[in-house]
Protein backbone atom coordinates (compact mmCIF):
# COMPACT_ATOMS: atom_id res chain seq x y z
CA UNK A 1 0.00 0.00 0.00
CA UNK A 2 1.34 3.66 -0.65
CA UNK A 3 1.41 5.80 1.94
CA UNK A 4 -0.50 9.12 1.21
CA UNK A 5 1.47 11.98 2.12
CA UNK A 6 2.62 15.56 1.07
CA UNK A 7 5.21 14.03 0.04
CA UNK A 8 4.08 11.52 -2.12
CA UNK A 9 1.84 13.51 -3.80
CA UNK A 10 4.51 16.10 -4.46
CA UNK A 11 6.06 12.91 -6.33
CA UNK A 12 3.02 11.16 -8.07
CA UNK A 13 2.59 14.98 -9.44
CA UNK A 14 6.04 15.00 -11.72
CA UNK A 15 5.55 12.05 -12.65
CA UNK A 16 2.13 11.91 -14.01
CA UNK A 17 -0.10 10.43 -11.01
CA UNK A 18 0.97 6.91 -12.74
CA UNK A 19 2.49 4.85 -9.52
CA UNK A 20 -0.62 5.31 -7.58
CA UNK A 21 -1.82 1.53 -6.83
CA UNK A 22 -5.35 0.82 -5.78
CA UNK A 23 -6.29 1.86 -2.39
CA UNK A 24 -8.10 -2.04 -1.56
CA UNK A 25 -7.97 -5.59 -3.32
CA UNK A 26 -10.90 -6.98 -4.91
CA UNK A 27 -10.69 -10.91 -3.89
CA UNK A 28 -12.49 -13.85 -4.83
CA UNK A 29 -14.45 -15.03 -1.14
CA UNK A 30 -12.64 -17.94 0.74
CA UNK A 31 -14.65 -20.88 1.93
CA UNK A 32 -13.67 -20.14 5.43
CA UNK A 33 -12.57 -16.90 7.36
CA UNK A 34 -12.57 -16.61 11.23
CA UNK A 35 -15.34 -13.55 11.25
CA UNK A 36 -17.20 -11.87 8.64
CA UNK A 37 -19.03 -8.95 8.48
CA UNK A 38 -22.11 -8.33 6.83
CA UNK A 39 -22.60 -5.11 5.19
CA UNK A 40 -19.66 -2.75 3.31
CA UNK A 41 -21.02 0.57 5.05
CA UNK A 42 -19.33 2.77 7.48
CA UNK A 43 -20.14 0.43 10.72
CA UNK A 44 -18.99 -2.94 8.68
CA UNK A 45 -15.68 -1.37 7.59
CA UNK A 46 -14.79 0.03 10.43
CA UNK A 47 -15.76 -3.44 12.40
CA UNK A 48 -13.38 -5.37 10.24
CA UNK A 49 -10.90 -2.43 10.60
CA UNK A 50 -10.69 -2.52 14.23
CA UNK A 51 -10.74 -6.55 14.68
CA UNK A 52 -7.50 -6.42 12.52
CA UNK A 53 -5.93 -3.37 14.58
CA UNK A 54 -7.49 -3.97 17.92
CA UNK A 55 -7.65 -7.40 18.38
CA UNK A 56 -5.68 -8.63 15.49
CA UNK A 57 -7.88 -10.90 13.90
CA UNK A 58 -6.98 -10.41 10.12
CA UNK A 59 -8.73 -13.43 8.56
CA UNK A 60 -11.52 -11.55 8.08
CA UNK A 61 -14.49 -11.27 5.13
CA UNK A 62 -16.82 -7.81 4.51
CA UNK A 63 -19.81 -8.80 2.63
CA UNK A 64 -21.39 -5.83 0.74
CA UNK A 65 -24.33 -6.49 -1.60
CA UNK A 66 -23.87 -3.42 -3.60
CA UNK A 67 -21.01 -1.03 -3.72
CA UNK A 68 -18.60 0.32 -1.05
CA UNK A 69 -20.50 2.82 0.99
CA UNK A 70 -23.29 3.20 -1.24
CA UNK A 71 -26.37 2.91 1.57
CA UNK A 72 -26.60 5.08 4.24
CA UNK A 73 -22.60 6.17 4.24
CA UNK A 74 -23.14 7.70 1.50
CA UNK A 75 -27.12 9.03 1.93
CA UNK A 76 -26.28 10.93 5.12
CA UNK A 77 -25.21 14.95 5.70
CA UNK A 78 -22.22 14.10 7.28
CA UNK A 79 -22.64 15.77 10.98
CA UNK A 80 -20.74 14.39 13.56
CA UNK A 81 -21.55 15.10 17.41
CA UNK A 82 -22.21 13.78 20.76
CA UNK A 83 -25.05 16.66 22.09
CA UNK A 84 -26.79 13.73 23.66
CA UNK A 85 -28.74 14.04 27.29
CA UNK A 86 -28.31 10.26 28.82
CA UNK A 87 -24.86 9.35 30.68
CA UNK A 88 -24.95 6.30 28.95
CA UNK A 89 -25.35 7.88 24.73
CA UNK A 90 -22.79 10.85 25.63
CA UNK A 91 -20.19 8.04 26.62
CA UNK A 92 -21.34 6.24 23.74
CA UNK A 93 -21.26 9.42 20.92
CA UNK A 94 -18.19 11.12 22.81
CA UNK A 95 -15.91 8.16 22.37
CA UNK A 96 -17.28 8.53 18.50
CA UNK A 97 -15.62 12.34 18.09
CA UNK A 98 -12.83 11.38 19.91
CA UNK A 99 -12.09 8.15 17.82
CA UNK A 100 -12.72 10.81 14.90
CA UNK A 101 -10.77 13.43 16.01
CA UNK A 102 -8.15 10.82 15.87
CA UNK A 103 -9.35 9.15 12.51
CA UNK A 104 -7.00 10.58 9.61
CA UNK A 105 -4.06 10.05 10.71
CA UNK A 106 -4.81 6.79 12.46
CA UNK A 107 -5.79 5.44 8.67
CA UNK A 108 -3.56 7.63 7.01
CA UNK A 109 -6.64 8.89 4.55
CA UNK A 110 -8.01 12.55 5.08
CA UNK A 111 -11.54 12.32 6.45
CA UNK A 112 -11.57 16.14 6.09
CA UNK A 113 -13.21 16.54 9.67
CA UNK A 114 -13.97 20.03 10.56
CA UNK A 115 -14.79 20.73 13.88
CA UNK A 116 -17.37 23.90 12.99
CA UNK A 117 -19.28 23.31 16.21
CA UNK A 118 -22.49 22.68 16.13
CA UNK A 119 -25.39 24.85 17.56
CA UNK A 120 -28.96 24.38 18.41
CA UNK A 121 -31.28 27.14 18.43
CA UNK A 122 -33.88 28.04 21.20
CA UNK A 123 -37.26 30.19 20.29
CA UNK A 124 -38.67 31.02 23.06
CA UNK A 125 -37.90 31.57 27.02
CA UNK A 126 -39.14 27.83 27.62
CA UNK A 127 -36.51 26.79 24.88
CA UNK A 128 -33.62 28.79 26.91
CA UNK A 129 -34.68 26.95 29.80
CA UNK A 130 -34.77 23.34 27.86
CA UNK A 131 -31.51 24.69 26.07
CA UNK A 132 -29.56 25.38 29.55
CA UNK A 133 -30.67 22.08 30.91
CA UNK A 134 -29.17 20.28 28.38
CA UNK A 135 -26.03 22.44 28.32
CA UNK A 136 -25.86 21.31 32.22
CA UNK A 137 -26.61 17.47 31.42
CA UNK A 138 -24.16 17.67 28.85
CA UNK A 139 -20.94 19.32 30.78
CA UNK A 140 -21.92 17.21 33.51
CA UNK A 141 -21.52 13.66 31.05
CA UNK A 142 -17.71 15.20 30.07
CA UNK A 143 -19.27 16.93 26.79
CA UNK A 144 -18.50 20.48 25.76
CA UNK A 145 -21.65 22.63 25.48
CA UNK A 146 -21.94 26.51 25.46
CA UNK A 147 -25.15 28.40 25.93
CA UNK A 148 -25.26 30.88 23.57
CA UNK A 149 -27.38 33.91 24.37
CA UNK A 150 -29.06 35.40 21.11
CA UNK A 151 -26.29 37.95 19.94
CA UNK A 152 -23.89 35.28 20.09
CA UNK A 153 -25.67 33.20 17.88
CA UNK A 154 -26.47 35.76 15.58
CA UNK A 155 -22.64 36.58 15.42
CA UNK A 156 -21.81 32.95 14.49
CA UNK A 157 -25.00 32.85 12.07
CA UNK A 158 -25.04 35.70 10.40
CA UNK A 159 -27.41 35.16 7.81
CA UNK A 160 -30.48 33.92 10.41
CA UNK A 161 -33.70 35.61 10.08
CA UNK A 162 -33.76 38.31 12.17
CA UNK A 163 -36.86 39.98 11.29
CA UNK A 164 -39.27 41.37 13.86
CA UNK A 165 -42.43 39.48 12.47
CA UNK A 166 -40.21 36.33 12.02
CA UNK A 167 -42.37 32.90 13.33
CA UNK A 168 -39.34 31.54 15.45
CA UNK A 169 -37.32 34.39 16.96
CA UNK A 170 -33.67 33.09 17.95
CA UNK A 171 -33.40 33.50 21.77
CA UNK A 172 -30.22 31.46 21.68
CA UNK A 173 -28.83 28.11 21.32
CA UNK A 174 -26.70 25.28 22.16
CA UNK A 175 -23.42 24.93 20.90
CA UNK A 176 -21.40 22.44 20.89
CA UNK A 177 -17.46 22.70 19.47
CA UNK A 178 -15.80 20.19 19.19
CA UNK A 179 -18.92 18.48 16.62
CA UNK A 180 -18.61 19.47 12.90
CA UNK A 181 -18.97 17.42 9.74
CA UNK A 182 -16.58 14.95 7.58
CA UNK A 183 -16.73 13.94 4.10
CA UNK A 184 -18.48 10.51 3.83
CA UNK A 185 -17.12 8.57 1.00
CA UNK A 186 -13.61 9.28 3.01
CA UNK A 187 -14.40 7.89 5.75
CA UNK A 188 -15.53 4.38 3.82
CA UNK A 189 -12.87 4.80 1.83
CA UNK A 190 -10.12 5.15 4.70
CA UNK A 191 -11.37 2.25 6.49
CA UNK A 192 -11.64 0.15 3.23
CA UNK A 193 -7.89 0.84 2.45
CA UNK A 194 -6.75 0.67 6.15
CA UNK A 195 -8.55 -2.68 6.96
CA UNK A 196 -7.50 -3.85 3.33
CA UNK A 197 -3.59 -3.10 4.01
CA UNK A 198 -3.93 -5.58 7.42
CA UNK A 199 -5.26 -8.42 5.06
CA UNK A 200 -9.32 -7.64 5.26
CA UNK A 201 -10.95 -9.12 2.55
CA UNK A 202 -13.45 -6.76 1.19
CA UNK A 203 -15.66 -8.78 -1.68
CA UNK A 204 -18.35 -6.08 -3.22
CA UNK A 205 -21.32 -7.64 -4.78
CA UNK A 206 -21.85 -10.24 -2.61
CA UNK A 207 -25.37 -10.60 -1.40
CA UNK A 208 -25.79 -12.54 2.06
CA UNK A 209 -28.99 -14.82 1.39
CA UNK A 210 -29.05 -16.58 4.54
CA UNK A 211 -27.25 -18.51 7.72
CA UNK A 212 -25.64 -21.50 8.12
CA UNK A 213 -26.83 -23.14 11.51
CA UNK A 214 -25.73 -25.67 13.56
CA UNK A 215 -26.30 -26.99 16.51
CA UNK A 216 -27.85 -23.82 17.04
CA UNK A 217 -25.16 -21.96 16.22
CA UNK A 218 -24.20 -19.63 13.23
CA UNK A 219 -21.31 -21.10 11.68
CA UNK A 220 -21.71 -19.08 7.85
CA UNK A 221 -23.52 -17.44 5.45
CA UNK A 222 -25.12 -18.52 2.23
CA UNK A 223 -23.90 -15.99 -0.60
CA UNK A 224 -24.46 -14.85 -4.02
CA UNK A 225 -21.28 -16.50 -4.15
CA UNK A 226 -21.43 -19.34 -2.73
CA UNK A 227 -21.34 -20.63 1.04
CA UNK A 228 -19.05 -19.32 3.13
CA UNK A 229 -18.42 -20.28 7.02
CA UNK A 230 -17.20 -18.05 9.47
CA UNK A 231 -16.06 -18.68 13.13
CA UNK A 232 -17.94 -15.17 14.61
CA UNK A 233 -20.29 -13.25 12.38
CA UNK A 234 -21.39 -9.34 12.72
CA UNK A 235 -24.05 -7.68 11.08
CA UNK A 236 -24.22 -3.95 10.34
CA UNK A 237 -26.86 -3.46 8.43
CA UNK A 238 -28.53 -0.36 9.43
CA UNK A 239 -31.80 0.01 7.80
CA UNK A 240 -31.80 -3.43 6.55
CA UNK A 241 -31.28 -5.16 9.56
CA UNK A 242 -34.61 -6.56 9.53
CA UNK A 243 -34.47 -8.14 6.43
CA UNK A 244 -31.00 -9.96 7.80
CA UNK A 245 -32.95 -10.80 11.16
CA UNK A 246 -35.43 -12.65 9.27
CA UNK A 247 -32.89 -14.98 7.90
CA UNK A 248 -31.68 -15.72 11.01
CA UNK A 249 -35.18 -16.55 12.46
CA UNK A 250 -35.20 -13.42 14.61
CA UNK A 251 -37.22 -9.83 14.82
CA UNK A 252 -36.16 -6.50 16.01
CA UNK A 253 -37.31 -3.64 17.33
CA UNK A 254 -36.73 -1.80 14.37
CA UNK A 255 -38.90 0.25 12.04
CA UNK A 256 -37.15 1.12 8.83
CA UNK A 257 -38.10 4.78 7.45
CA UNK A 258 -36.70 6.55 4.39
CA UNK A 259 -35.15 9.71 5.86
CA UNK A 260 -34.32 12.61 2.57
CA UNK A 261 -31.44 15.04 2.65
CA UNK A 262 -30.64 17.70 -0.26
CA UNK A 263 -27.58 19.63 -1.29
CA UNK A 264 -27.69 22.87 -3.12
CA UNK A 265 -26.09 24.29 -6.01
CA UNK A 266 -22.22 25.82 -4.70
CA UNK A 267 -22.77 28.88 -3.14
CA UNK A 268 -19.30 31.34 -2.10
CA UNK A 269 -19.17 30.48 1.90
CA UNK A 270 -22.34 31.69 3.60
CA UNK A 271 -22.01 29.18 7.12
CA UNK A 272 -19.36 28.00 9.03
CA UNK A 273 -21.36 25.75 11.30
CA UNK A 274 -24.11 23.74 11.50
CA UNK A 275 -27.24 24.97 12.62
CA UNK A 276 -30.40 22.58 13.87
CA UNK A 277 -33.59 24.80 14.65
CA UNK A 278 -35.82 22.37 16.34
CA UNK A 279 -39.49 24.33 15.64
CA UNK A 280 -38.53 23.25 11.76
CA UNK A 281 -36.76 20.07 12.28
CA UNK A 282 -34.69 21.40 9.61
CA UNK A 283 -30.80 21.97 9.66
CA UNK A 284 -28.23 22.96 7.39
CA UNK A 285 -24.49 22.95 7.19
CA UNK A 286 -21.99 24.12 3.86
CA UNK A 287 -19.58 21.45 2.61
CA UNK A 288 -16.03 22.59 1.29
CA UNK A 289 -17.73 22.48 -2.09
CA UNK A 290 -20.21 25.21 -1.08
CA UNK A 291 -23.10 23.20 -1.41
CA UNK A 292 -25.59 23.79 1.24
CA UNK A 293 -26.58 20.22 3.12
CA UNK A 294 -29.41 20.01 4.60
CA UNK A 295 -31.50 17.21 6.24
CA UNK A 296 -34.44 17.42 8.74
CA UNK A 297 -36.86 14.72 9.75
CA UNK A 298 -37.58 11.63 8.75
CA UNK A 299 -40.93 10.49 6.42
CA UNK A 300 -43.59 9.06 8.63
CA UNK A 301 -43.93 6.03 6.14
CA UNK A 302 -42.47 2.91 6.88
CA UNK A 303 -40.01 2.56 3.65
CA UNK A 304 -37.35 0.50 1.84
CA UNK A 305 -37.34 2.66 -1.12
CA UNK A 306 -34.19 4.54 -1.29
CA UNK A 307 -35.93 8.06 -2.11
CA UNK A 308 -38.04 10.54 -0.52
CA UNK A 309 -41.40 11.88 -0.19
CA UNK A 310 -43.07 15.02 -1.41
CA UNK A 311 -44.67 16.24 1.97
CA UNK A 312 -41.52 15.96 4.15
CA UNK A 313 -39.58 17.98 1.37
CA UNK A 314 -42.06 20.81 1.37
CA UNK A 315 -41.44 20.37 5.38
CA UNK A 316 -37.83 20.44 5.83
CA UNK A 317 -37.15 23.31 2.59
CA UNK A 318 -40.18 25.38 3.79
CA UNK A 319 -38.27 25.21 7.59
CA UNK A 320 -35.15 26.63 5.61
CA UNK A 321 -36.32 28.94 3.99
CA UNK A 322 -37.64 30.25 7.24
CA UNK A 323 -34.58 29.77 8.65
CA UNK A 324 -32.98 32.12 6.26
CA UNK A 325 -34.80 33.87 4.40
CA UNK A 326 -32.04 34.68 1.69
CA UNK A 327 -31.60 30.76 1.19
CA UNK A 328 -35.49 30.49 -0.51
CA UNK A 329 -33.98 31.58 -4.42
CA UNK A 330 -31.37 28.99 -3.58
CA UNK A 331 -31.74 26.09 -6.54
CA UNK A 332 -30.95 22.28 -5.03
CA UNK A 333 -28.55 20.16 -6.94
CA UNK A 334 -29.62 16.87 -5.37
CA UNK A 335 -31.80 15.23 -3.66
CA UNK A 336 -31.94 11.70 -1.71
CA UNK A 337 -33.25 9.36 0.68
CA UNK A 338 -31.23 6.27 2.83
CA UNK A 339 -32.93 3.77 4.87
CA UNK A 340 -32.61 4.13 8.15
CA UNK A 341 -33.18 1.46 11.30
CA UNK A 342 -35.11 3.22 13.88
CA UNK A 343 -36.06 1.85 17.59
CA UNK A 344 -38.48 2.61 20.05
CA UNK A 345 -36.15 4.93 22.04
CA UNK A 346 -34.13 5.78 19.12
CA UNK A 347 -30.76 4.39 20.56
CA UNK A 348 -28.47 1.85 19.04
CA UNK A 349 -28.99 -1.80 19.72
CA UNK A 350 -25.36 -3.80 19.74
CA UNK A 351 -24.95 -6.96 21.06
CA UNK A 352 -25.86 -10.51 20.81
CA UNK A 353 -28.89 -11.31 18.31
CA UNK A 354 -29.94 -14.32 19.67
CA UNK A 355 -28.38 -16.38 17.28
CA UNK A 356 -25.54 -17.65 18.77
CA UNK A 357 -22.87 -16.78 16.80
CA UNK A 358 -24.45 -13.58 15.18
CA UNK A 359 -23.83 -10.35 16.59
CA UNK A 360 -25.57 -7.25 15.57
CA UNK A 361 -24.44 -3.40 15.04
CA UNK A 362 -27.81 -1.46 14.22
CA UNK A 363 -30.73 0.74 15.47
CA UNK A 364 -28.65 3.84 15.27
CA UNK A 365 -31.47 5.57 13.23
CA UNK A 366 -30.60 8.97 11.74
CA UNK A 367 -27.37 9.39 13.80
CA UNK A 368 -25.56 5.88 11.91
CA UNK A 369 -22.30 8.29 10.65
CA UNK A 370 -21.27 10.24 13.58
CA UNK A 371 -21.11 6.24 15.02
CA UNK A 372 -18.89 5.42 12.54
CA UNK A 373 -15.78 4.07 14.13
CA UNK A 374 -17.40 3.88 17.61
CA UNK A 375 -20.11 1.27 16.30
CA UNK A 376 -17.46 -0.91 14.40
CA UNK A 377 -15.15 -0.72 17.66
CA UNK A 378 -17.54 -2.39 19.80
CA UNK A 379 -19.07 -4.60 17.77
CA UNK A 380 -15.38 -5.52 16.91
CA UNK A 381 -14.92 -5.96 20.67
CA UNK A 382 -18.16 -8.22 21.25
CA UNK A 383 -16.75 -10.67 18.36
CA UNK A 384 -13.19 -10.55 19.41
CA UNK A 385 -14.56 -11.59 23.00
CA UNK A 386 -17.88 -12.80 22.37
CA UNK A 387 -18.13 -9.97 25.54
CA UNK A 388 -19.67 -6.31 25.60
CA UNK A 389 -17.12 -3.39 26.21
CA UNK A 390 -18.50 -1.57 29.61
CA UNK A 391 -19.69 1.31 26.99
CA UNK A 392 -21.68 -0.94 24.52
CA UNK A 393 -24.17 -2.61 27.33
CA UNK A 394 -26.29 -0.19 28.31
CA UNK A 395 -27.42 -1.10 24.17
CA UNK A 396 -28.10 -4.58 24.60
CA UNK A 397 -31.35 -6.17 23.45
CA UNK A 398 -31.97 -7.10 26.88
CA UNK A 399 -32.72 -3.14 27.61
CA UNK A 400 -35.96 -3.72 25.77
CA UNK A 401 -37.67 -6.52 28.54
CA UNK A 402 -36.22 -4.87 31.20
CA UNK A 403 -37.93 -1.69 30.58
CA UNK A 404 -34.29 -0.01 30.59
CA UNK A 405 -34.61 2.27 27.52
CA UNK A 406 -32.32 5.15 26.94
CA UNK A 407 -34.59 7.64 25.04
CA UNK A 408 -32.97 9.73 23.58
CA UNK A 409 -35.61 10.53 21.14
CA UNK A 410 -37.74 12.26 23.87
CA UNK A 411 -34.56 13.63 26.00
CA UNK A 412 -32.05 15.47 23.42
CA UNK A 413 -34.77 17.09 21.79
CA UNK A 414 -32.80 16.54 18.67
CA UNK A 415 -34.34 15.44 15.49
CA UNK A 416 -33.74 11.66 15.51
CA UNK B 1 -47.78 13.20 -3.87
CA UNK B 2 -49.22 10.03 -3.47
CA UNK B 3 -52.92 9.26 -2.80
CA UNK B 4 -54.44 7.17 -0.47
CA UNK B 5 -57.99 5.65 -0.49
CA UNK B 6 -59.79 6.08 2.68
CA UNK B 7 -62.50 3.20 3.10
CA UNK B 8 -65.00 5.43 4.44
CA UNK B 9 -64.03 8.87 2.74
CA UNK B 10 -62.33 7.47 -0.71
CA UNK B 11 -59.03 8.75 -2.30
CA UNK B 12 -57.51 11.63 -0.60
CA UNK B 13 -54.06 12.82 0.23
CA UNK B 14 -51.23 11.13 1.67
CA UNK B 15 -50.77 13.66 4.16
CA UNK B 16 -54.22 12.88 5.50
CA UNK B 17 -53.39 9.52 6.59
CA UNK B 18 -50.92 8.49 9.87
CA UNK B 19 -49.23 4.99 9.85
CA UNK B 20 -50.01 3.41 12.88
CA UNK B 21 -48.88 -0.37 13.49
CA UNK B 22 -48.22 -3.57 12.07
CA UNK B 23 -50.95 -5.48 11.27
CA UNK B 24 -51.66 -9.11 13.21
CA UNK B 25 -50.44 -8.26 16.37
CA UNK B 26 -51.83 -10.04 19.04
CA UNK B 27 -52.16 -8.62 22.51
CA UNK B 28 -50.85 -11.23 25.12
CA UNK B 29 -53.32 -11.99 27.88
CA UNK B 30 -52.82 -9.67 30.37
CA UNK B 31 -55.42 -10.74 33.06
CA UNK B 32 -52.50 -14.01 33.39
CA UNK B 33 -49.00 -12.76 34.68
CA UNK B 34 -46.41 -13.18 31.67
CA UNK B 35 -43.34 -12.17 31.58
CA UNK B 36 -41.53 -9.53 30.51
CA UNK B 37 -40.24 -11.09 27.10
CA UNK B 38 -43.27 -11.92 25.63
CA UNK B 39 -44.63 -8.35 26.62
CA UNK B 40 -41.55 -6.67 25.33
CA UNK B 41 -42.28 -8.70 21.82
CA UNK B 42 -45.80 -7.37 21.80
CA UNK B 43 -44.59 -3.94 22.51
CA UNK B 44 -41.67 -3.32 20.00
CA UNK B 45 -40.52 -6.48 17.81
CA UNK B 46 -41.50 -5.60 14.22
CA UNK B 47 -41.25 -8.07 11.49
CA UNK B 48 -40.55 -4.50 9.57
CA UNK B 49 -40.93 -6.19 6.23
CA UNK B 50 -38.73 -5.72 3.04
CA UNK B 51 -42.15 -6.01 -0.24
CA UNK B 52 -45.71 -6.69 0.59
CA UNK B 53 -46.52 -5.52 4.31
CA UNK B 54 -50.12 -5.45 6.04
CA UNK B 55 -50.24 -2.43 8.16
CA UNK B 56 -52.82 -0.45 10.44
CA UNK B 57 -53.38 3.17 9.11
CA UNK B 58 -55.70 6.04 10.53
CA UNK B 59 -57.33 8.42 7.88
CA UNK B 60 -57.25 11.49 10.13
CA UNK B 61 -60.00 13.44 9.33
CA UNK B 62 -62.38 10.96 10.07
CA UNK B 63 -60.63 8.85 12.43
CA UNK B 64 -60.93 5.34 11.14
CA UNK B 65 -58.65 3.02 11.55
CA UNK B 66 -58.08 0.78 8.69
CA UNK B 67 -55.90 -2.01 7.06
CA UNK B 68 -53.48 -0.89 4.18
CA UNK B 69 -51.75 -3.60 1.64
CA UNK B 70 -48.66 -2.08 0.55
CA UNK B 71 -45.32 -2.73 -0.75
CA UNK B 72 -42.61 -1.35 1.34
CA UNK B 73 -40.62 -0.57 -1.43
CA UNK B 74 -41.92 0.58 -4.42
CA UNK B 75 -44.62 2.67 -2.09
CA UNK B 76 -47.63 0.88 -4.43
CA UNK B 77 -50.71 0.22 -2.94
CA UNK B 78 -52.61 -3.50 -3.27
CA UNK B 79 -55.88 -2.77 -1.19
CA UNK B 80 -57.57 -1.00 1.71
CA UNK B 81 -60.26 -2.49 3.94
CA UNK B 82 -61.86 -1.69 7.18
CA UNK B 83 -61.13 -3.47 10.01
CA UNK B 84 -63.88 -4.94 10.65
CA UNK B 85 -63.95 -6.53 7.18
CA UNK B 86 -60.69 -7.76 6.93
CA UNK B 87 -59.94 -10.98 4.98
CA UNK B 88 -58.84 -14.02 6.80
Amino acid sequence: MTRYSAFTLFREGLRGHKGWSKAWRSPEPKPEYDAIVIGGGGHGLATAYYLAKNHKITNVAVLEKGWLGGGNTGRNTTVIRSNYFYPESAALYDFGVKLYEGLSRDLNYNIMFSQRGMIVTAHSEHDMEMAARQTNAMRLNGVDAELLDRDQVLKRIPLANTRPDCRHPIHGGVLQPRAGTGRHDAVAWGLARAADSRGVDIIQNCEVQGFITEAGRCVGVETSLGPIRAGVIGAATAGHSSVIAQMAGLQLPITSYALQAFVSEPLKPVMDTVWLAPPFGTYFSQSDKGGLVIGGGLDRVPSYGQRGNLPMQETVLAGLAEMVPALAKVKLLRHWAGIVDVTPDSSPIIGPSGLDGLYLNCGWGTGGFKSIPVGGSLLAHLMATGQHDPLSQPFDLTRFPTGRLIDEGAASGIAH
Amino acid sequence: MQIFTCPFCGPRDEREFHFAAEAGKTRPDTTRQIDPETWATYLHAQRNDKGRTREVWMHLPCSELFLMERDSVTMEVFSTHPLRKEPQ
